[in-house]
């Protein structure tokens, strides 16, 4: 069901983009004014769905553990897995943003013969999850010798490492490679595994639809049905310099279809799963250190509540006459408040 | 909101992040200028201008493995005849041939490829013919 969904959308998406590109008067609309309500939509986007993360409370710590807790002084605490301090947390999200650090504990259960339930590590997801998102990084900041002049410093690095074993003409980017084969896994695993479609909507299949297309029309443009790339790189530094001007001549069809891609991503991005790009800094189970223990948390709503702590001192105090009456142990006798 | 301070740190580290080609492009101050590859006033290429600007390094590849490889040297129009260029049949050949009328590297090879950040690596091994008969003049 979904993926016939998510299909159907990709196919409008691809007709979309190729009116634009073959509509004359379209083209300026397409090339120019989408990019722009792209941009536009994407970073607002983002910011209204942080401050909308921001305004819920989160009254208490709760990360998720993976390890001992700070405890006793001859107990190891694991400063990675059961942060206690900022550096902890720190060094936690780095692992967690970098190296995909929790889904590396991926397990996986299988009925078998028997029948028997086992768990077992599945490192498949994180190795092929990995792969796509540092390559979609490497892409995205090789783009850059199409938006920027000057071009900045680490384009020339990253294409020579990217471009490193000088295969063909042009010379195949081992990042273009990687990206499709860890699309194709990210996308076969939602279809051949039947416990996996079950649980898949639309909107998983979708996202991995249109990074590929991004990734198919770029990779072809590239390799095969070439397009003027000075043309290009007019059109892009017109718009992120903000004097844009179209020249049809010279961007071809991939080129519309490519950069509607971008555009619908762009679009859809603040509105879907893929805002885990923001949402994964603003997670309470990840970036908060374990100190529920150590340290006092107060409430934060508890002014509008009018429900003020309560310590065991001011009820004493509030009760000390019932108590003494009924013969209670009291710590004070008196009243501390005078 | 709460956690207001890194909450706003946090949305500024994503503002420049995702404008930086935008501020880059303000403040490098560059992003009019264009490419200009100087074009030969006269003569006529053995290409039309639009397939030579996509597809020129595709052309230089097939001649490189045709001259080393194969060992076909001269360049054959679409008839089966030899190209001529100045009564003498033409090679395939960056330098002896493409270079004749382009002869400027940097006026019209480095224009384009500088502007796109492309290295080609065609002179790792070819070198600049203008320049090699500075040398001799010396």
């Amino acid at each position: 069901m979904g993926i016939w969904f998510s299909l159907v959308a990709l196919a409008a998406l691809t007709l979309l983009g190729l009116i634009g590109a073959n509509v004359p008067g379209l083209n300026y609309v397409f090339a120019v004014i989408i990019p722009y309500i792209a941009i536009t939509v994407f970073i607002v986007g983002i910011i209204v769905r942080i401050v909308i993360w921001a305004r819920s409370p989160v009254p208490f710590r709760i990360p998720t553990t993976g390890g001992q807790q700070k405890s006793l002084s001859f107990i190891k605490q694991n400063r990675l897995d059961n942060p206690s301090s900022y550096l902890g947390v720190l060094g936690r999200m780095a692992l967690e943003v970098l190296f995909f650090r929790s889904l590396f504990r991926n397990t996986k259960a299988e009925l078998k013969e028997g029948p028997n339930l086992t768990y077992g590590a599945n490192k498949w997801l994180w190795l092929f999850s990995l792969a796509f998102h540092w390559s979609f990084l490497i892409i995205f900041l090789r783009h850059f010798r199409f938006f920027t002049q000057p071009i900045p410093f680490f384009v020339p690095y990253l294409q020579e490492i990217d471009g490193f074993f000088q295969i063909w003409v042009p010379i195949i980017y081992i990042t273009d490679c990687v990206i499709v084969a860890a699309l194709s896994y990210l996308f076969f695993r939602r279809v051949f595994d039947s416990k996996i479609r079950y649980i898949s909507l639309p909107s998983d299949y979708f996202p991995l639809l249109l990074i590929s297309g991004i990734a198919i029309t770029g990779i072809l443009m590239r390799y095969f049905f070439k397009t003027d790339l000075v043309a290009v790189k007019e059109l892009m530094l017109g718009i992120l310099s903000f004097s844009p001007s179209v020249h049809a001549v010279g961007l071809s069809s991939w080129f519309y279809l490519h950069l509607f891609f971008v555009c619908s991503l762009l679009i859809y991005f603040p509105m879907s799963k893929l805002v885990h790009l923001t949402g994964i800094f603003m997670s309470p189970t990840r970036n908060l250190a374990n100190t529920n223990r150590m340290v006092r948390h107060v409430n934060p709503w508890i002014d509008e509540l009018k429900m003020k702590p309560h310590t065991y001192e001011e009820y004493e105090d509030e009760f000390r006459t019932v108590m003494k009456g009924a013969g209670m142990p009291l710590d004070k006798e008196e009243s501390h408040v005078s | 909101m709460y956690d207001t301070g890194k909450v706003l740190i946090g949305i500024l580290i994503f503002i420049l992040l995702f404008t930086s080609p935008i501020l880059i492009n303000l403040a490098g101050g560059k992003s009019s200028v264009k490419a200009n590859p100087q074009l030969p006033q006269s003569g006529k290429c053995i290409e039309s201008r639009e397939y030579m600007k996509d597809y020129h390094m595709e052309m230089l590849n097939t001649w490189r493995d045709k001259v080393v490889r194969q060992d076909v040297r001269f360049l054959k129009k679409a008839d089966g005849t030899y190209f001529l260029l100045n009564g003498v049949k033409a090679e395939m050949s960056l330098t002896k041939t493409c270079m004749k009328c382009h002869e400027n590297k940097a006026k019209f090879c480095d224009e384009c490829h500088n502007y796109l950040d492309v290295k080609p690596y065609c002179w790792d091994c070819h070198i600049d013919p203008s320049l090699v008969k500075k040398e001799i003049m010396k």
